[in-house]
């Protein structure tokens, strides 16, 4: 039974094959009346065996921007397949034609800014008051040593992060080849290696002072008054991080945040991204990088020479009492009020003095 | 002054991968590294399509472009080579290059690939190695062009489908080639590489 339907069937298709060319062969015949092609070809069947095959310009139409030609390959390596990927070009022009630019003016135009606002108002002083020379815990040790690695690690990745973009146009003629290569082989790796250091203080960090960093009403009245930095009128009351704080905080979580993401994805080259999505993590990691590097310069310089006072903070642990209660009256309060039944801090008994 | 190029005459390639290994033999390139490779777009389905490539050595190369530590000499024949000595291994070349054709020998965690390595139209490295050396040897593979001789790969084609040498010569033998038959799929890759097209 089997074995006659099979015949039939074979009966069928060799009738359908035969109808099939008896029909083709005139429609052939119709296609040689077409006007001759332009060029003299000696091809005597004048017919192009790959006609129906794939075009280049075909492919990179239907691409549009996105993704890649690629196809299979023997090799077992996905990035062989792609035969081209033209987003090569957004890349090239971002890396050389924007990415200098925004590190450029992020970097040069946060120093300039500071530096115009260090000469025409100087350092913010101390304001002495009868409370001067007291001392208060403001971070403890662990606190200090979570932002010194942090800050540390960020110090020598921002640095060898500004190589790969300014390194070949500062430094390279400076130094010649030789000299520039071996210099940006260690920093590459310093920055691969000290990014897990960062990543964990990063973390930490964030977890140790989100309590202290969800904005809240002191901090509206605390922009609106400049920060006591712009304008009359003193400095606003704060409670432990006074809005201008917590915007460094947020930055300081988010873009952090955003580089160990596209971070991760860069030391774990195409174990996570194809190529555009490695290209996409290059785009994310530099811009956050040179923005970031801005907001940190400006973050070192209130820390240190900006703001008298306020380096102990992360030097000692313990700041001035005076320089406290100017800058964080609220937290001062809070403080004073938690050991009121211990040890004093100030002028214990006394109620705090309102805001100055 | 000759301009090297490569040409794929892909309705000719066959995807019998002889360049590929031919490269590899040459060079005596490791494992894991492939400066030339066969990629069949539409594989078993009809309109399938082969092309060989590799570096096509670009007009104003990318790669060159975006290396942070300039490690690429583009020579005076259009060859595009690169020193091993001052690569530091980042990986940009790769995000550049519209073909694919930069090789690391690692795939290495913490961005530690070694140093690139890529098609040099056999014709060594840019380095300070003494040409036809047997450390030029080591880090790039054969010079041939020093010795008069174009890339293994294109030399011994079987279809002749990949063309290597100067650019305009290797340009006239395709469009004699399409005007004979009738037909040609064009130079891959040359629009981008090379900013210009063949058209018969």
């Amino acid at each position: 039974m089997l074995f006659r339907s099979m015949n039939a069937r074979a009966a069928l298709a060799a009738l359908a094959m035969t109808l099939g060319l008896g029909l083709a062969a005139p429609a052939h015949a119709q296609h040689g009346q077409d006007p001759k092609p332009a060029v003299q070809t000696t091809n005597p069947s004048a017919r192009n065996p790959t006609a129906d095959s794939v075009t280049e310009d075909a492919l990179l139409r239907q691409l549009q921007g996105g993704s890649h030609i690629g196809g299979r390959i023997s090799i077992p390596d996905y990035k062989a397949s792609i035969l081209e990927q033209p987003q090569g070009r957004d890349y090239r022009q971002f890396r050389e034609g924007y990415l200098p630019w925004i590190g450029g003016i992020a970097v040069l135009g946060m120093i300039l800014a500071l530096a115009a606002f260090f000469f025409t108002k100087g350092r913010i002083r101390l304001e002495h008051s009868e409370e001067s020379g007291r001392k208060i815990l403001r971070f403890n040790a662990f606190e200090r040593f979570t932002h010194w690695l942090t800050a540390m690690c960020f110090i020598v990745l921002a640095i060898s992060g500004l190589n790969y973009i300014f390194g070949k146009r500062l430094l390279l003629p400076l130094i010649g080849a030789d000299a520039f290569s071996a210099w940006a082989q260690y920093a590459k790796f310093a920055h691969n290696y000290l990014s897990w250091p960062f990543m964990i203080g990063l973390v930490v960090m964030i977890l140790v002072w989100i309590r202290d960093n969800i904005p809240d009403r002191t901090d509206i009245n605390w922009i609106k008054q400049g920060g006591g930095l712009v304008g009359k009128g003193g400095h606003p009351p704060a409670r432990r991080f006074n809005a201008g704080q917590k915007m460094v905080y947020w930055s300081v979580a988010l873009g952090g945040l955003a580089l160990a993401a596209s971070g991760l994805v860069m030391l774990f080259p195409f174990s996570a991204a194809d190529i555009n999505g490695m290209q996409l993590a290059q785009y994310v990691h530099a811009t956050v990088g040179v923005l970031l590097i801005a907001v940190m310069i400006a973050h070192i310089y209130i820390g240190s020479l900006g703001m008298e006072g306020a380096y102990d903070a992360m030097g000692s642990g313990e700041v001035d009492l005076a320089w406290a209660k100017t800058h964080h009256s609220l937290w001062v309060e809070e403080q004073q009020a938690k050991t009121a039944s211990g040890p004093q801090i100030g002028r214990g008994g006394k109620s705090p003095a309102p805001a100055e | 002054m000759a301009r090297m190029k490569f040409l794929c005459d892909a309705d000719r390639c066959i995807e019998c991968n002889a360049c590929v290994t031919a490269c590899k033999n040459e060079h005596e390139v490791p494992w894991g590294i492939n400066r030339r490779r066969v990629i069949t777009l539409n594989d078993g389905k009809p309109g399938e399509r082969s092309v060989s490539m590799a570096c096509m050595h670009c007009t104003e190369a990318p790669c060159a472009a975006v290396c942070p530590t300039s490690c690429f000499l583009p020579t005076e024949d259009g060859i595009v080579l690169h020193s091993k000595d001052l690569c530091i291994g980042c990986g940009y070349c790769f995000y550049a290059c519209p073909f694919g054709a930069p090789q690391y020998p690692r795939v290495g965690n913490f961005g530690t690939r070694g140093k690139m390595d890529k098609c040099t139209y056999c014709a060594g490295g840019a380095g300070p190695e003494p040409t036809g050396s047997m450390e030029e040897y080591v880090k790039y593979g054969s010079n041939r062009l020093a010795e008069g001789k174009l890339p293994l790969c294109a030399e011994m084609c079987s279809t002749k489908s990949l063309l290597a040498g100067d650019g305009e010569m290797i340009a006239r033998i395709y469009k004699e080639r399409v005007v004979t038959r009738g037909y040609g799929s064009g130079a891959w890759g040359w629009k981008t590489a090379y900013r210009e097209d063949v058209s018969a």
